[in-house]
């Protein structure tokens, strides 16, 4: 099976997320970056359906070239291959993403995939739609929210994917190719091994440069959360503090 | 959540290792109205305590860190805070396996458990470790891993119990109140308290919160890389945070510790990650902890090598990943030293900074004590936050001097070892022509001086007879055969030494007799134009200081000390000014520059340059006088700690390079050379038996067992009196003696020379130890070439301080026999001082 795993580099901040002065951008200056936890299970699943059911997985990242920070971290944890698409420094928004993604499957159509993954939503903007865009433009069925892959029917030519909605579970029959969108929890990423680190440092990225055209989204500016938590109240110290805690309980109804 | 009092009696900041563990020695020591604040949340504030590796390796070349380690780790184990497992540091280079010999010397000295051991015994060890690229461990029964978090809790729970300490976390200090140099209060974001005392033990912040009040910490927060491998079978299922030892990879400038199932890596072979105090992420902002940044592979990958070099047999574990890795920040300072001590610029504001989690404990122990009874018990001169010259304290001297120290942090490094960077930062007058000599420049306080002159090679082909070679080239290294020809050509004819580096303070007033009479030990209410040799006594009756005095007047005198140490004294004069204003204090060492003229021939080269009469009867030992040399108006000093006739000549700095010229051409005719410092800090001292501060000299040592004690104790009262009488009284634990080596034929045939540091051991070769606790170490060591024998000075107990007593020297786990040559002050070479009275 031949798994194409697309991934974003987002910052990861804190609990407070620092701006820029002009408010269009997180401030990075002192923030390292990563994949998003939704990418992160789509290379650990796209490894393990290699590992069971033999083939390659690439991993493909848009963006500035420091993008190969995250696809290295990617061939660290097993991937095969990475493909960078190098758009320049430039935010994308989602249309402009899923243009550079189409662009790069399309060079690398010899090579056909069987299965496309995205993280159901980018762990900085969340637009939801790269995927979509992607699987509609390259006309593949594509479910979100997946939380459970196996590969189906006798030719391994089908999967069945799940995902939890409020009521239960559904469960999707797909034909391959198609693409999906997965969610956190879908397995537990593996952390990279360091022969896996040493190795995907020298491993060679394939480059493709790409420039795409605008998308149709603009940004106003970005804000930080009104802090609503309220202070923390002391209910008392030790077992003096007991009936408060009680009372609290029964106002909750959890007792 | 408590209020903040509005008063305290102290304020710390910072509730890592060391404020916590301040705390509790504070009020141990009886104060009250302790407040530790912190901006952070407890148990963790997040600072670098917070992601320490938090092992301890007790053998340090230093004694002073070896000391703090080792009262660190006593206290540790009293609040059963740690856990012993053992350490290695393993060689995979020669070189490392000559360093490692020397470590068991430092083991030996300091009377720490150790021992050296072949690759097989390494891995009978640590069973999962690839021994076959390794040649020898150095094995540290005592090494432990040790609870950081929970020491800081107990202490505050104990603090606070007592009565005498209010916690604050969340607290963020905004401003430190001073008033006329004083500090009178801190400003929160809670609150302001008054107070007038504050430390700051704020770790990688302490720069920024000392900027505040005026005060300068010179440190910088720094990366430390470390990794989490895991899980690994093996280290599981010893169930336990630590079974195994600790091994430090030396030559890859690493270390790997079991941490529960995981295997921790931490290095130091990166290159240098320096950090702005200002830039380090709030405690909102950052991913994990304001301390620990995100990791930067790049830097690792070559370490990862390294590691799965040693480790591969662990690391390779199927399943076992990175799990976690951190760019940890820590504090670096331009010496590698702590900075401690009260901030030269503000009163009661004390830096308790740049402190390992080794060493927190200890440091907390003795700042209490320090903050106290104005002295701690163990020498802290080398991490005195006074010791930083201006210069010093400059973020371009602490960026350059951390970015070149932070590789030497696991690095091989010798005694003489010298600076490479931020270096020509203070230059003598003299300078132009001494390196027209091709002088080899050593730095000592930011000044350049020469150590030895390339121009006095020639004198090899005429003392070389008397000059044993130095095989050895760590023996060798930082080390000319130069310097005992200069030695030798100053003993038969004379030699001009440039003693620029001097530090000069003029004080004055009505008051000024009274002054220094309480800050020395010597009487110093002598007539005008005396010279008064003087220790400066600590509290305790150690030593803080020793140095020359001149009164050039009835109100005024002229106070002239070393320059590795002066930035320390100029604290000490200036903190204890009287506050009536009736003595002024002025730092004339730029104003003045020094050379001395010594040598059998110096008073007929002096009388040659001046029309004085510089006759024995006119210009007596021990006294100073205005004279012109040419046409430079000149201080000169009938003084010498080379032990020859001679004279120190001050002169105004813009006048150095003539009166240079002067005393160059009018010694021509009579063969003076220049000479350096190696003549005048090593061979020439050490045949007088001159003592040195901060190697014979220091805090743990007294002027009777030093063997400067003066037949009379002046009447007026000093700083240490009591103790000094007291010390008269009992006579020594251990007198300073001079020895000579008999035999240095090492085992490899070749001569050894032993460097400074060497413990000092019996015939049957146990180490000797006084009944106050101390080891007998080498305080100093280099060639007498006059009296044809290699010196060690050292203190030896009663029992072994008597002239003839054979013993031994561990000089890299080689034993040489040595002869106490001198006990006493009493020197090698011309004992009764005739050369320098003639």
């Amino acid at each position: 099976m031949e798994v194409l795993v697309c991934v974003k580099r987002v910052p990861a901040p804190g609990a407070k997320v620092p701006l820029t002065e002009d408010a269009q951008d997180i401030d990075t200056r002192h923030l390292g970056f990563t994949i998003g936890p939704h990418e992160e299970c789509a290379v650990e699943e796209a490894v393990r359906l290699v590992e069971a059911h033999g083939g390659h997985v690439t991993v493909l990242a848009a963006g500035p070239p420091e993008v190969a920070e995250q696809l290295r971290y990617a061939l660290a944890m097993g991937a095969d291959r990475g493909v960078l698409v190098d758009t320049g420094a430039a935010e994308l928004d989602p249309e402009a993403t899923a243009a550079a993604v189409v662009h790069a499957i399309r060079t690398l159509d010899a090579e056909p995939f069987d299965l496309v993954l995205f993280g159901n939503e980018s762990a900085d903007a969340g637009h939801y739609q790269v995927g979509i865009r992607v699987a509609c433009e390259l006309g593949l069925p594509i479910v979100g929210g997946i939380k459970g892959i196996d590969v189906d029917g006798a030719a391994g030519d089908r999967l069945r994917l799940r995902r939890d909605v409020a009521t239960g579970v559904e469960v999707y029959e797909v034909p391959l190719p198609t693409a999906a969108a997965v969610k956190e929890g879908l397995n537990l990423p593996r952390y990279p091994t360091m022969p896996g680190r040493l190795k995907a440092r020298k491993a060679q990225l394939l480059t493709i440069p790409f420039e795409p055209a605008a998308g149709g989204l603009r940004k106003v500016r970005l804000r930080q959360p009104h802090d609503d938590r309220e202070a923390a109240i002391v209910l008392g110290h030790g077992a003096a503090a007991a009936p408060a805690v009680v009372d609290v309980l029964e106002e909750l109804g959890a007792v | 959540m408590t209020s903040l009092p509005s008063r305290a009696d102290v304020v710390v900041i910072g509730a890592g290792i060391v404020g916590n563990c301040l705390s509790y020695h504070l009020a141990d020591l009886g104060w009250r109205d302790i407040v530790l604040l912190d901006k952070g949340p407890l148990p963790d504030p997040g600072g670098s305590t917070g992601h320490a590796s938090n092992f301890i390796f007790p053998v340090d070349h230093s004694k002073e860190i070896t000391a703090l380690t080792l009262d660190s780790m006593r206290q540790y184990e009293k609040l059963g805070t740690i856990t012993t497992c053992g350490g290695i540091e393993v060689a995979r280079e020669h070189v490392r396996v000559r360093e490692l010999q020397r470590r068991m010397a430092s083991a030996v000295a300091w009377g720490i458990e150790a021992d050296l051991l072949n690759p097989d015994e390494v891995a009978h060890l640590v069973p999962f470790m690839d021994t076959s690229i390794i040649l020898a461990g150095f094995w540290t029964p005592s090494v432990a891993v040790v609870d950081p978090l929970q020491t800081g809790a107990l202490l505050r729970e104990q603090a606070t119990a007592q009565g005498a300490l209010t916690v604050s976390a969340s607290t963020e200090v905004t401003g430190i109140r001073t008033e006329g140099g004083r500090v009178r209060g801190v400003s929160t974001d809670r609150g302001d308290i008054e107070t007038e005392t504050v430390v700051i033990a704020c770790g990688v912040w302490s720069p920024r919160i000392a900027r505040m009040a005026g005060a300068r910490i010179p440190l910088t927060p720094a990366v430390h890389q470390m990794i989490d491998v895991g899980p690994i079978p093996e280290l599981a299922a010893t169930k336990t945070e630590i079974a195994y030892p600790i091994v430090r990879d030396m030559d890859a400038l690493m270390y790997e510790r079991q941490s529960g199932p995981d295997l921790e890596i931490g290095s130091y072979a990166h290159r240098p990650i320096l950090h702005e105090p200002d830039d380090i992420p709030s405690l909102e902002a950052a991913a994990l902890s304001p301390t620990q940044l995100p990791f930067t592979d790049e830097d690792f990958d070559p370490q990862m090598e390294a590691a799965l070099e040693l480790f591969g047999p662990i690391l390779n574990t199927p399943g076992a990943g990175v799990r976690h890795a951190i760019n940890g920040l820590l504090s670096l300072t331009p010496d590698g030293s702590p900075v401690l001590g009260e901030t030269p610029e503000v009163r009661g504001l004390w830096s308790a900074a740049a402190v390992w989690i080794k060493e927190g404990p200890g440091v907390a122990r003795m700042l209490a004590q320090w903050m106290t009874d104005g002295t701690p018990e163990i020498d802290l001169h080398a991490a005195d936050i006074a010791r930083f010259y201006p210069h010093q304290r400059t973020s371009a001297h602490v960026r350059a001097r951390t970015s070149e120290g932070f590789n030497k942090t696991y690095g091989i490094v010798h005694p003489r070892e010298q600076w490479e960077s931020n270096r020509q930062q203070r230059l003598s007058p003299f300078h132009v022509r001494e390196k027209e000599l091709g002088a080899e420049f050593f730095e000592v306080g930011g000044w350049e001086r020469p150590q030895f002159y390339e121009s006095n090679r020639g004198l090899l082909d005429e003392f070389g007879d008397r000059i044993p070679d130095r095989p050895d080239e760590w023996d060798a290294r930082w080390w000319s055969p130069i310097s005992n020809a200069e030695h030798l050509a100053m003993r038969e004819r004379a030699a001009m030494i440039d003693v620029s580096a001097f530090a000069q303070f003029d004080v004055s007033g009505p008051g000024v007799v009274d002054y220094l009479q309480r800050l020395t030990m010597a009487q110093v209410d002598r007539p005008v134009g005396r010279l008064i040799y003087t220790p400066i006594l600590t509290p305790h009756g150690g030593f803080r200081s020793d140095l020359t005095i001149v009164r050039l007047a009835d109100d005024r005198y002229r106070i002239i000390t070393g320059g590795a140490d002066d930035a320390r004294d100029a604290f000490w004069f200036t903190r204890h000014l009287p506050e009536d204003g009736s003595v002024t204090f002025t730092d004339v060492t730029s104003a003045v520059c020094t050379l001395g003229l010594w040598g059998p021939r110096a008073r007929d080269v002096l009388s040659a340059a001046t029309e004085d009469d510089v006759s024995n009867a006119a210009f007596g030992f021990g006294t100073a006088r205005m004279i012109t040399v040419n046409s430079v108006p000149v201080l000169a000093l009938r003084v010498s700690y080379v032990g020859d006739l001679g004279w120190e000549l001050h002169a105004p700095f813009e006048q150095g390079l003539r009166l240079w010229d002067v005393i160059a051409a009018a010694g021509e005719p009579h063969g003076i050379v220049p000479a350096g410092i190696g003549v005048y800090g090593t061979t020439g001292r050490l045949e007088k038996g001159y003592r040195l501060m901060g190697a014979e000299l220091d805090a743990e040592y007294d002027p009777v067992e030093a063997g400067l004690a003066l037949p009379k104790v002046k009447a007026a009262d000093f700083i240490g009196k009591a103790a000094y009488l007291a010390a008269r009284e009992s006579g020594p634990a251990a007198t300073l003696c001079t020895l000579t080596v008999d035999d240095h034929t090492g085992i490899e045939g070749t001569p050894r020379y032993p460097q400074g540091g060497e413990p000092v051991l019996t015939l049957d070769g146990e180490r000797i130890v006084d009944r106050k606790g101390r080891g007998s170490y080498v305080t100093s060591a280099g060639a007498g070439p006059s009296v044809g024998a290699y010196l060690l000075m050292a203190y030896l107990p009663p029992e072994h301080a008597v002239e003839g007593t054979s013993l031994l020297v561990e000089y890299l786990t080689e034993q040489y026999p040595v002869t106490v040559a001198r006990a006493g002050r009493t020197p090698l070479f011309d004992p009764d001082d005739s050369r320098m009275k003639s």
